[in-house]
């Protein structure tokens, strides 16, 4: 009873030291970077929330915030860049774009971020107003105090029965149409061109 | 703009090497035979009078259920006579192949993996033609009007779970 009661002040004691020190990776693809950066510089100042450090590298950050349209074609990059990330991790979208593909609908664009990564917080807007991305912000910290981050409930059911971590569908697999004899774009089969080099993975990792 | 790009290409070329030469709003165009494609061009850029030093750009049209179903489409521009003409090759949906420009116009090369990629226009002798835009995975070619709207072809989802 008193441990139970120990731990669960000291989860909220850490929450609360996560939340006000998010180490952002900005994934900025298109033209809502602008309103990030607004978002970052002095006039609306994200460094009031302790979000101000951009860190370019996945490895050192904790807050994917996914600025602009994602395409097909990136979704394995976005969703290594994820798994890369130490947990807990949180993910932004910011606009509409990154939350549900926007006014992108073609064979092109992903209908949303979360087809690849899990999401915590959606930032509506094309581009959202600075205001709404510090208003996204408070509400990403109301749910890391409580514990509620995606990421936060996958490590608490593993640790309780073992194996709640976030999987894609689709094996994420080395490109190998620049090497000879790889792929040549001659249109091979979804998922299924270059079977032969899936055991080439663990090497180039 | 003159009739001068158009005079030099008909006194060079004949009635079976080009299709028609038209002018509009001062753009002339020349409508080329598929065997002619390469020679047309060769002498577009070389001609003292015309002299098409600038490849400005290669792109294509799909026109659905009309044959030839594609033209691809150049656009030329002499910088020294400041002067355009545009080229158009039409190629059937059968056999949508068409002669290489990589070796008239370098800059030719990255246009015709893109009109390859989005259209599936094969340029015979090309050196790199590969997908430029979409992924090798991809199936298809988007941009013919055949091309499901919708259609999509992940490379990577996740699977939702119970926090979802």
């Amino acid at each position: 009873m008193g441990l139970d009661f120990y731990t669960g002040k000291l989860a909220d004691a850490v929450n609360w030291a996560r939340k006000f020190s998010l180490f952002s990776y900005p994934f900025v693809t298109a033209c809502c970077g602008m309103e990030y950066m607004s978002v970052a510089a002095p006039k609306y100042d994200i460094a009031r929330f302790g979000a101000e450090f951009p860190r370019f590298s996945p490895r050192q950050a904790d807050l994917l915030i996914i600025v602009g349209t994602i395409t097909e074609r990136q979704g394995p990059a976005l969703r290594r860049i994820y798994d890369q990330m130490c947990e807990p991790k949180w993910v932004i979208a910011f606009g509409v774009c990154a939350s549900t593909g926007g006014f992108y609908q073609n064979y092109s664009t992903m209908p949303g971020a979360d087809q690849v990564v899990p999401v915590d917080v959606y930032i509506p807007g094309c581009p959202p107003r600075p205001e709404q991305v510090l208003d996204a912000l408070i509400l990403l910290q109301e749910r890391i105090q409580r514990g509620e981050g995606h990421s936060q409930v996958m490590l608490k059911a593993e640790q309780k029965n073992g194996g709640g971590y976030d999987v894609p569908t689709t094996a994420i697999r080395p490109r190998t149409s620049h090497l000879p004899g790889g792929d040549k774009g001659g249109g091979g089969n979804v998922g299924g061109g270059n079977v032969g080099n899936v055991g080439n993975v663990g090497k180039e990792g | 703009m003159s009739q001068n790009v158009l005079d030099r290409v008909k006194a060079q070329f004949t009635a079976g090497e080009l299709v028609e030469t038209g002018a509009q709003h001062g753009d002339e165009w020349v409508r080329v035979r598929r065997d002619s494609w390469v020679a047309v061009a060769t002498f577009l850029r070389d001609d003292p009078a015309t002299k098409m030093e600038m490849f400005i750009d290669l792109t294509v049209v799909d026109r659905f259920s009309t044959e030839p179903r594609f033209d691809v489409v150049v656009h030329l521009y002499s910088v020294s006579l400041k002067q355009r003409v545009r080229l158009y090759g039409g190629v059937t949906e059968d056999d949508p192949t068409l002669e290489t420009l990589v070796g008239v116009w370098a800059g030719a090369n990255w246009f015709e993996r893109e009109a390859y990629d989005l259209y599936g226009v094969r340029f015979k002798g090309h050196p790199d033609l590969r997908r430029i835009l979409m992924y090798p995975e991809f199936v298809g070619h988007p941009l013919r009007k055949d091309y499901p709207k919708e259609k999509r072809q992940p490379l990577v989802r996740r699977q939702p779970n119970s926090v979802d």
